[in-house]
């Protein structure tokens, strides 16, 4: 068509209406791929929504980790200026604890303390109780002295009203900038109790910051400043340096000693960024310390092993369903309907049997005191003292799940063998092709693409097993899934489980390509 | 008891007004999550029958789905959507779901009924309430059962059998997790009982329990459901296996296998409800209506007839009477019986809490290995 368009002796081809052909065909067609579109749409939206964006929300958690930034934005930004040094490196400095007092504060109204407590966990054992433990504690610090001293110079810094007035002065922020930061934090806490701000009265931590913020400024900063509440801030800086202080670092260590642990700190700036690889780290048996990224400790080491394991061993169950599956398919495809009816009806029985029932089975045939083992017993091949272990191994798992997937070898090899005509083999035997010769060279051939097929529905379905293996696969016959179906339901790390999903989904694509290199996907029918 | 009846129907009968008003501010419908099997009907029988009996207008829906209610909990909120009213959860995962946020706090007080001998609730389940959001149901332990024709005449009485391969040969079940299995086996490798959580924080303390560990390891079968253990044993597939003690009650007494109990060095755990947070108002109030009626000292004497598991009230221990089939006296069979609980452990939440994650890591590379 191309040609004809192009051809200069007779210039673009017209339609009907004048406009070159090309053009109104070009218009036509797009108006069939918007119909065909628009008939799909229903079905593609339904699987955008229901299947892609879930899958997509549930990877992100691999790399997501706003929960510190959120839960202890303002540590997280005075920790910049602090850096974490191996060995015996000092905790940070008293502003970093100003920072977390009022983070905390605010997290242990809205108990989002204990969930950060939880996240830091994964990373430092002990993170939980010491948040949960200083969420305990912290309001019970020694900063109401702040407080009383405020209330002793003036009366008025009881007063909510007096406050509200002050903090919702515009220039205050600029004198005040700690105070009116923990002042929304304030805001917030009180919204939260369904109280009303000028009712009540700020707690100790509004004072500290006030203190805090009054000290660090020059006495003229405070002086120009002649808002709402002026006078009684003005007295207040001039004697805020008689005041006793309080150090707050000292108020931490007190609650756990461990806050003065830089690891701690360590752990909480090396994880404190929004997105992290931290969890893609520990899924190939590395880590994220405040040191930098590391092996895992040796006894800890244990995904890299598990997915190995899973690939090897759906190989293996990959490899012994072809051996079993081909020759049944071979011999349902070349049976009379009627015989073949029957036992295809046998390949799906088991089908429609329950995935727990199957499995259970096979545990009271393999096990020690079971079925194949007293007969073996019985007829005196095994003596009763040392029967066959079979089960809780990889043995069991591969026996099991080979069973299992077997029907989805069979089928698509048994519809791909229905296709291809006797007539080929018949010719090559008379030929003088051997029944060999005539199988290998002619009919094997023909039957790869349901093994194609057969083979990629298998293995993919393999690697994300998880019940099967962990009724019958014991310790060694364990697969990925099994610590990724752990992470979900029990340990709640959902964004290790993610990555380690992600990283599975990767290797299944991955493989997927290199068998399209290899044998090619258009070798693959389903029937 | 009687007279007690008494001033509640006269009270029933004064604010006839009152109960309806506040029944109508009550959802009719609540869906409760509890373990399924044995367990849940011992709670359907001791609690929900006697309270619909009551209520007939409540329509109570059980849910089997215990076992991943953490999971699921959390993706309800982040769905913003809870359908659950009341969830059965032990003691470690109502931490869990506490500190996550998942599971209202609540005030043991203001909450729960008062015990049958006057003492306030808080003081009735005292040490059992582990966590602001977990209100405990029954003690039950997890500890060893064997076959009484595999073990010769010297039954074993010592949990330090389990590792004594000699005396005891053949397998042994033991739950796929550190938790239990590491305080085990420091405790059989010497380190004193009140030492264990000391020992296991360190690395060398770790390394000697899995150390102790691997000497048993190729005759172990790893459980991870509490059914596994029975039937093991009832195959002769093992000679001893943990397990709780509910099961191995059952296995023993109700399915008359050849099985006895070595209560030695059992470790107590508690399992109770959490009510989810944020819940609307309406089902709010009849979930504590529930509640209040369902942890009562009665009503948790009365589920001991039906299941082994110690109730978890001071003031229900007297009310424990016999099996509501066998007619047995059930107070031997508690795990709390004097004669059960001279060498007992408690599960220590807040340590494990912690170290949870960690040892987890390091037991499963263990176990692959």
């Amino acid at each position: 068509m191309t040609d004809a368009t192009n051809s200069p002796s007779t210039g673009p081809m017209l339609s009907a209406d004048g406009t070159p052909l090309k053009k109104s065909l070009q218009i036509a067609l797009r108006r069939q791929k918007l119909r065909a579109l628009a008939l799909i749409a229903p079905l593609l939206l339904f699987v955008l929504i229901s299947f892609i964006a879930p899958i997509a929300d549930m990877l992100f958690r691999s790399v997501e980790n706003e929960i510190v930034s959120e839960t202890i934005p303002r540590t997280v930004i005075a920790l910049e200026q602090w850096d974490y040094e191996d060995g015996n490196a000092a905790a940070p400095s008293d502003d970093v604890y100003a920072a977390l007092y009022v983070d905390l504060s605010e997290a242990e109204e809205f108990k989002t303390h204990t969930r950060l407590g939880s996240r830091l966990n994964y990373e430092t054992t002990g993170m939980s109780s010491l948040l949960r433990k200083t969420g305990r504690g912290i309001g019970r610090m020694d900063t109401d002295e702040y407080t009383k001293q405020f209330e002793a110079l003036d009366p008025k810094w009881e007063d909510p009203a007096a406050w509200v007035a002050m903090m919702q002065s515009p220039g205050v922020a600029n004198i005040l900038p700690e105070t009116a930061s923990a002042w929304q934090s304030w805001q917030r806490m009180v919204t939260n109790k369904n109280d009303v701000l000028s009712e009540e009265q700020p707690e100790d931590f509004i004072y500290t910051m006030l203190y805090r913020d009054l000290i660090a400024q020059p006495v003229s900063a405070v002086a120009a400043y002649s808002g709402p509440g002026a006078e009684m801030l003005q007295a207040a800086d001039s004697a805020v340096d008689g005041f006793e202080a309080i150090s707050l670092r000292e108020q931490f260590l007190d609650i756990d000693k461990d806050w003065a642990d830089a690891q701690i700190w360590g752990t909480i700036k090396a994880f404190s960024s929004p997105y992290t690889a931290g969890y893609f780290l520990s899924s190939v048996d590395l880590q994220q310390t405040p040191a930098g990224i590391e092996q895992q400790p040796e006894n800890q080491q244990i995904y890299m092993l598990l997915f190995g394991r899973t690939m090897f061993m759906s190989m293996v169950i990959m490899g012994s369903c072809i051996l079993l599956g081909y020759p049944i398919a071979y011999l349902l495809s070349n049976l009379p309907l009627r015989t073949s009816n029957l036992l295809l009806i046998l390949v799906l029985l088991p089908f429609w049997t329950s995935l727990l029932v199957r499995t259970s089975a096979w545990k009271v045939l393999l096990q020690q005191q079971g079925v194949i083992n007293d007969i073996l017993v019985w007829v005196g091949l095994v003596a009763d003292g040392d029967r066959l272990v079979m089960i809780n191994n990889q043995f069991g798992t591969i026996v099991a799940m080979t069973h299992i997937l077997l029907p989805f070898m069979i089928l698509p090899l048994y519809s791909v063998m229905k296709t291809i005509p006797p007539t080929y083999v018949r010719a090559a035997k008379s030929l003088g092709a051997t029944n060999w010769t005539a199988f290998w060279r002619v009919y094997f051939p023909q039957s790869v693409p349901g093994i194609g097929a057969g083979s990629i529905l298998v293995f993919i379905l393999s690697i994300g097993y998880y019940i099967t293996p962990e009724l019958v696969g014991g310790t060694t016959g364990t697969f990925i899934s099994n610590r990724i179906a752990y992470h979900i339901s029990s340990s709640l790390n959902w964004g290790l489980a993610a990555a380690l999903g992600t990283i599975l989904l990767a290797v299944v694509l991955l493989l997927y390509w290199v068998y399209d290199r290899i044998v090619g996907i258009d070798n693959v029918s389903l029937g | 008891m009687k007279s007690k009846l008494a001033i509640m129907m006269c009270g029933a009968a004064l604010a006839v007004t009152g109960v309806h008003a506040q029944a109508a501010d009550m959802a009719d419908s609540m869906t409760i999550v509890s373990w399924g099997g044995a367990y849940q009907k011992s709670q359907i029988n001791a609690y929900a029958e006697p309270y619909k009996g009551a209520n007939s207008e409540v329509e109570v829906i059980w849910d089997e789905s215990s076992n991943e209610a953490v999971a699921k909990l959390r993706a309800m909120n982040e769905a913003g959507n809870i359908t659950w009213d009341l969830v059965d959860v032990v003691a470690a995962d109502a931490i869990r779901l506490c500190d996550e946020g998942l599971a209202m706090e609540f005030d043991a007080d203001e909450l729960l009924a008062a015990g049958d001998d006057g003492s306030s609730a808080s003081d009735d389940f005292g040490d059992l309430l582990v966590s602001d959001c977990f209100i405990p149901q029954i003690v039950y332990s997890t500890t060893f059962g064997y076959r009484t024709d595999m073990v010769g005449d010297t039954p074993p009485t010592n949990i330090c059998d389990v590792f004594d391969l000699e005396k005891y040969p053949g397998k042994r079940s033991l739950e796929k997790r550190p938790i239990n299995n590491m305080e085990w086996a420091l405790l059989c490798d010497g380190v004193a009982k009140e030492d264990v959580y000391d020992v296991l924080e360190t690395e060398e303390g770790q390394t000697q329990a899995l150390a102790k560990l691997d000497t048993i390891k190729d005759q172990v079968v790893w459980w991870s459901a509490g059914a596994d253990t029975p039937q093991l044993l009832a195959d002769g597939e093992v000679v001893m296996g943990s397990t709780y003690n509910g099961r191995l009650f059952s296995l023993i007494e109700e399915q008359d296998q050849p099985v006895a109990m070595l209560w030695d060095a059992q470790v107590f755990d508690l399992d109770g409800w959490i009510i989810p947070a944020g819940l609307p108002e309406d089902r709010l109030a009849r979930v504590k209506d529930f509640v209040k009626f369902a942890t009562d000292t009665q009503r948790l004497a009365d589920q001991a007839k039906y299941i082994s598991y110690g109730p978890a009230r001071k003031s229900s221990a007297p009310l424990v009477g016999q099996h509501a089939d066998l007619g047995i006296d059930m107070a031997p069979h508690m795990p709390t019986d004097p004669n059960n609980s001279k060498n007992t452990f408690l599960y220590n939440y807040t340590w494990w809490a912690d170290y949870r994650d960690d040892l987890d890591a390091k037991f499963q590379a263990w176990l692959a290995q």
